[in-house]
């Protein structure tokens, strides 16, 4: 099946200053206009924050970044997402083959049920990785610091970690099958916050190699850890928009649209 | 049933915060407005009143200090109201530093000792009530966040500026015609510079209110740039 794909060639060198751009993109559920005409460039290496009140698209956004949103039955995009040069809905592209290169952390930790070890090599084995498995899962924990306080006991089961130590293999897992870009969807929203400075602290690391693209409702989080901040909200037909894109510094201090500033200051949302 | 509004926490704080910034605005006018009429009257009883007053003013400035402060903590106050939380700690410091001129003038009115005054004072009042009612439209500017209003009122330190000139000259004659009058002459001219050095304080204050709008720092004293540019064409020459 998979053989009527065709591969990713990266274009140009991996160089650019963009690691993917929405280009005029629509998402739909059925007839529901989800997002509308979202035209975003994500700056490679760096952390962009998308925020915005409940309903308003962040997540779809999210999700059209690696054609998530296909596994709902009912959705479908219209528009471009530029990756490599190459539009990824274009009808040859491998979906899979988009979430390995461009992956994703949800809400809620999900590591499969088997060892910490298992969790974090799973992946790469599927993906065919030729080099030592022990290796690549240690340099994947250390990565999502969470090498120090696992290392001797990796045959444990991954949900005998608590909450936060549950993402970071979630982010240890994402990170072993060297993806591109990764996608976090409210990432520690289910942690305290403690554990929720960790994850942000490890993002910041994890930024200097992959770009990351982060939904978060807590304006706080998007402040102290994104570089970029995106800031959509819902028009009257509910559709979401993308308002305001800009420097995440200038966008909390000094936002230029007027919806932003009612948003961040909490006078609606 | 009353409906919550999500912000009413922070919007009560802020609107403290403002009352708290006039009450201090008050504050700062009464004790200038005492310190000249001290000296015109030259009533060393009322300007070591004022002397040690100025401590009211600097425990208002920290009391306002802290209450941003835990504003900032609380609320986490983003976008236009952190600009105004900013703004109010620079705007704090400006008045209390006015506070400070103030006390100045009580200090010389205590070193004049029983010495009478050089000259009646007419130009200095003057420049006290100019200066004072800049400050007082200033802070009724940033209540209002009137950038517009903000931006005007610099322009009339070149008044205060121009009878500070006044003031000196005058005072120079003096000092030329009859050096037995340099001690006291220039106790005023001391007194004159810290009431132009107060309208320079309001031009500060009113930067801050126009940053407070545009998220911007404006520099609007113009004789500021006058100057840089005299001495920038002295560099070029």
């Amino acid at each position: 099946m998979k053989e009527k794909y065709n591969k990713i060639v990266p274009k140009k060198p991996n160089n650019g200053k963009y690691a993917i751009e929405a280009r005029q993109l629509h998402v739909y559920y059925g007839d529901f206009k989800a997002i509308k005409d979202v035209n975003l460039l994500i700056e490679r290496q760096k952390i962009t924050a998308i925020i915005g009140p409940s309903g308003c698209g962040k997540s779809t956004m999210l999700r059209a970044f690696n054609r998530m949103n296909e596994l709902v039955p009912t959705a479908h995009a219209e528009g471009e997402v530029i990756y490599h040069g190459t539009n990824i809905y274009e009808e040859n592209i491998d979906p899979v083959e988009i979430r390995r290169r461009i992956g994703m952390v949800f809400q809620k930790p999900n590591p499969f049920p088997k060892s910490i070890y298992e969790n974090v090599a799973w992946g790469a084995r599927m993906n065919g990785y030729k080099g030592d498995v022990d290796d690549l899962v240690e340099q994947s924990l250390k990565n999502a610091a969470l090498w120090e306080e696992v290392h001797d006991k990796l045959d444990q089961s991954g949900l005998s970690l608590s909450g936060g130590q549950q993402q970071r293999l979630c982010i240890a897992r994402t990170i072993a099958v060297r993806p591109e870009i990764i996608l976090m969807d409210e990432p520690a929203s289910a942690l305290d916050p403690i554990a929720t400075l960790k994850i942000e602290e490890l993002m910041r690391s994890l930024a200097k190699e992959f770009t990351i693209i982060v939904v978060t409702h807590s304006m706080q989080q998007a402040a102290r850890v994104s570089d970029f901040t995106a800031f959509f909200t819902m028009m009257d037909d509910r559709a979401g928009v993308l308002i305001e894109y800009g420097a995440t510094k200038q966008i909390f201090t000094n936002p230029q649209h007027k919806r932003t500033e009612d948003y961040i200051t909490g006078r609606f949302g | 049933m009353s409906t919550i509004q999500p912000r009413e926490t922070l919007d009560r704080q802020i609107n403290q915060l403002f009352d708290e910034v006039l009450v201090m605005g008050s504050m700062v006018e009464e004790a200038v407005i005492d310190s000249v009429e001290a000296l015109k009257k030259r009533d060393i009883e009322a300007a070591r009143r004022i002397y040690v007053g100025d401590q009211l003013i600097n425990e208002k400035r920290y009391e306002i200090e802290t209450q941003c402060l835990t504003t900032i903590a609380t609320q986490q106050p983003m976008a236009t109201d952190l600009r105004i939380m900013a703004a109010i700690m620079e705007i704090i410091t400006e008045m209390e530093r006015i506070g400070d001129y103030a006390k100045g003038i009580a200090r010389i009115n205590m070193l004049m000792s029983d010495e009478p005054l050089v000259k009646p004072l007419i130009d200095i009042p003057r420049m006290a009530e100019l200066g004072l009612d800049m400050l007082k439209r200033a802070l009724e500017a940033f209540v209002n966040q009137d950038a517009e209003a903000a931006r005007k009122i610099p322009r009339e330190d070149d008044i205060v500026d121009a009878l500070y000139n006044q003031v000196y000259r005058e005072l120079l004659t003096y000092m030329i015609a009859d050096p037995g009058t340099i001690d006291r002459s220039n106790y005023l001219i001391w007194v004159a510079h810290n009431l132009e050095r107060m309208s320079d304080r309001v031009t500060n204050i009113c930067e801050r209110i126009v940053f407070v709008s545009t998220g911007e720092i404006l520099e609007l004293d113009i004789s500021d740039d006058e100057m840089r540019d005299k001495f920038y064409e002295k560099i070029t020459e």
